[in-house]
């Protein structure tokens, strides 16, 4: 297990206070101006060395990210987009971080901004979420007065304005293009890439785009070296990370981790187990409801890292753990998903639209015991014809799930659903169709 | 895509009151010169703010003509995102979510809740419009599953009798405390945790 002294985030259960004065006794703010004197390439070069890869699902390499702002501001602005649209099912981290520890999130805003030389960071927060939004808006004003971010933020000579957008509902709005769209007033609908946003994004201008704990690791990352934080976890798999363990445990908890931990430590030792014990497992979606569910014999040795977990055609997603047990119908579990992608989907490409839909249809008859034979390889074909055809990464997310369960589950949708169309000959149905041919005394 | 559609009876005129109009004119001041229209999602919760929790069309065209904008940008924004209400909805406006994560913990039995106290289809406003509930995608507490908002409040970790209790007290329009209803004010493990256990002690 982690050391308690390794954990990034001390306040995750709130012990010890969010505000400004409790932050600063945890080390936030300490020498923010000293980072910064280091200079930007120092900056992007020990976030490269500590390997961190976006927490936000993709797991994209933050300081590769980075290094592709360009390297002098033309004449458009660059900004900072912090994306904290948390509605991935399973994932509830980000929450945490607004609530019971915004002062890491804005100083990791602050470094970030000076990096990337924005001057202007908007923070697009998920409209639901507007009880803890308004945590972070305190947490913000309160580091205005300390004069910690605004002109000369805490004495770096940089300006920095940070502003919150509210969401409003709509989950696709944490596809960063769409992120982009929402801001600017539009719908929230994905934009092809290239052009990518690092050159073209917010208004235009150079935009980077990062997830809520991506930022809010930064400056711990930056105080205790960048190979403190790649001695943690193992290779191109660094670092602590938020998992979020659900559904079917005895105790559904947030744990800070190390990356690489087993999945059965994790839900064993700080979820207290599955319900029913380990043997009642029925399966575990490893990353949010858009990766695959592994079955249980898998997870006995499966370890929790981005490369890992893609081995096992999965993937860590947000490390949103929802556990499934036996008493649980895994059909019923995905078809809800499904009906989540449908109602989710911005209708902007027509094969996720019709899509997203009809995988939903089936897989409720599906559940029924509705469904014929032909049509379990008909779903399978349905996802393949989403997947890689969508402006965005929303196809696969909606498709991977279905595939996922296709994979592991295949005969228990077959022997619920038996049923052939096909008219059998032994049936003795007659098969002319002009009864009146028929000879009626024969 | 969620289906929306607009209420049937509408306002005949709507114009921001005075605290609304300082709000959207704070809210438009953060967006560069220009890029105002940034602003029409706030401004269009604010407006569903002035005009209790749901918003009519003519203050869709206010927000237009306010930002400089085609109506019917505003219109599509205002149906494209699922927490613009688009028709009356209640005082008490409760939002039960049943994604999958809450759906494994029990959140039928929330609805079946819903159900028996205030309405047996989701979306129907009661003859005092005080209450009116609906089944919602994902809001993002699954450790605390199952769960459902009211107005912006997270009620967490129920089961049927708290909802019942909670919707209760509702009725009787009294706002029950948020939070989860196990206790908890945050997401740790409830019995035992083994992590940060300095911090828990001191």
């Amino acid at each position: 297990m982690l050391k308690d002294q390794d954990r990034i985030f001390q306040n995750l259960y709130n012990d010890l206070g969010s505000d400004l004065t409790s932050a600063q006794k945890r080390g936030d703010w300490v020498n923010t101006k000293e980072i910064t004197e280091k200079g930007r390439d120092w900056i992007i070069n020990e976030i490269k060395d500590s390997q961190l890869r976006g927490r936000g699902g993709a797991g994209f390499p933050t300081g590769l990210k980075w290094s592709f702002a360009p390297k002098e501001v033309g004449s458009r602005p660059h900004y900072l987009v912090i994306n904290g649209d948390e509605s991935e099912p399973g994932t509830c981290k980000d929450r945490d971080i607004l609530r019971f520890e915004p002062h890491k999130l804005i100083e990791g805003c602050l470094i970030a901004s000076y990096a990337i030389q924005a001057h202007v960071c908007y923070i697009y927060i998920r409209g639901e979420y507007f009880v803890d939004g308004q945590k972070l808006q305190a947490a913000i004003d309160e580091a205005y007065e300390k004069k910690l971010i605004g002109k000369n933020a805490a004495g770096t000579g940089w300006d920095l304005d940070i502003y919150i957008h509210y969401g409003a509902g709509a989950y696709i709005c944490g596809e960063e293009t769409a992120l982009l769209e929402s801001i600017e007033g539009n719908k929230g609908q994905p934009r092809l890439k290239p052009p990518f946003p690092a050159l073209i994004g917010l208004y235009g201008c150079p935009t980077i785009i990062n997830n809520v704990e991506t930022i809010a690791v930064v400056p711990t990352i930056l105080r205790r070296g960048g190979k403190w934080f790649a001695s943690l976890g193992r290779e191109k798999n660094t670092g602590t990370k938020i998992f979020c363990i659900s559904g079917n445990v005895n105790n559904p908890c947030n744990v800070e981790e190390e990356m690489n931990i087993p999945l059965k430590e994790l839900i064993e030792v700080h979820a207290g187990g599955v319900i029913g014990g380990w043997d009642n497992l029925q399966a575990v979606i490893p990353g949010g409801s858009s990766m695959p569910l592994i079955p249980k014999e898998k997870c006995e040795t499966l370890t929790m890292d981005f490369d890992s977990l893609v081995a096992e055609k999965s993937g860590l997603g947000t490390a949103g753990v929802v556990v499934i047990n036996k008493d649980q119908d895994i059909i019923k579990c995905m078809a809800r998903i499904a009906r989540f992608y449908k109602h989710e989907s911005c209708g902007q490409c027509t094969p996720c639209r019709e899509g997203s839909g009809w995988m939903w249809r089936m897989l409720e008859r599906m559940a029924k015991g509705e469904a014929s034979k032909d049509e379990i390889e008909m779903l399978g074909d349905v996802t393949k014809q989403i997947e890689g055809h969508t402006i965005c990464a929303f196809g696969e997310g909606s498709s991977w799930p279905v595939q996922g369960l296709l994979r592991h589950f295949k005969d228990e949708i077959k022997k619920r659903n038996n049923f052939d169309p096909v008219v059998k000959e032994t049936q003795n149905i007659p098969y002319l169709v002009d009864q009146h041919l028929l000879d009626k005394n024969a | 895509m969620s289906l929306k559609r607009p209420a049937k009876d509408q306002p005949e005129s709507f114009e921001f009151n005075s605290s609304s109009l300082e709000a959207a004119n704070k809210i438009i001041s953060k967006y560069p010169k220009g890029k105002q229209q940034s602003a029409v999602m706030a401004l269009l919760y604010i407006a569903q703010k002035q005009n209790d929790n749901w918003i009519p069309l003519v203050a869709m065209k206010y927000i237009a003509k306010l930002l400089d904008m085609p109506y019917i940008k505003v219109y599509e924004v205002a149906t494209f995102y699922s927490m613009f209400n688009l028709s009356p909805v209640g005082k008490y406006f409760i939002q039960v979510c049943t994604t999958t994560p809450c759906m494994i913990r029990g959140a039928g039995k929330l609805v079946e809740a819903c159900k028996e106290k205030i309405s047996e289809n989701g979306s129907e406003l009661l003859p005092d419009k005080n209450c009116s509930w609906m089944e919602v995608e994902c809001l993002g507490a699954c450790v605390t599953a199952p769960m459902m908002q009211i107005n912006d409040d997270y009620y967490e970790d129920l089961d049927k009798e708290k909802t019942l209790e909670i919707l209760d007290k509702i009725l009787k329009d009294e706002i029950p405390k948020p939070g989860s209803y196990r206790g908890r004010i945050n997401n740790e493990p409830e019995n035992g945790r083994k992590t940060l256990m300095e911090l828990k002690n001191a």
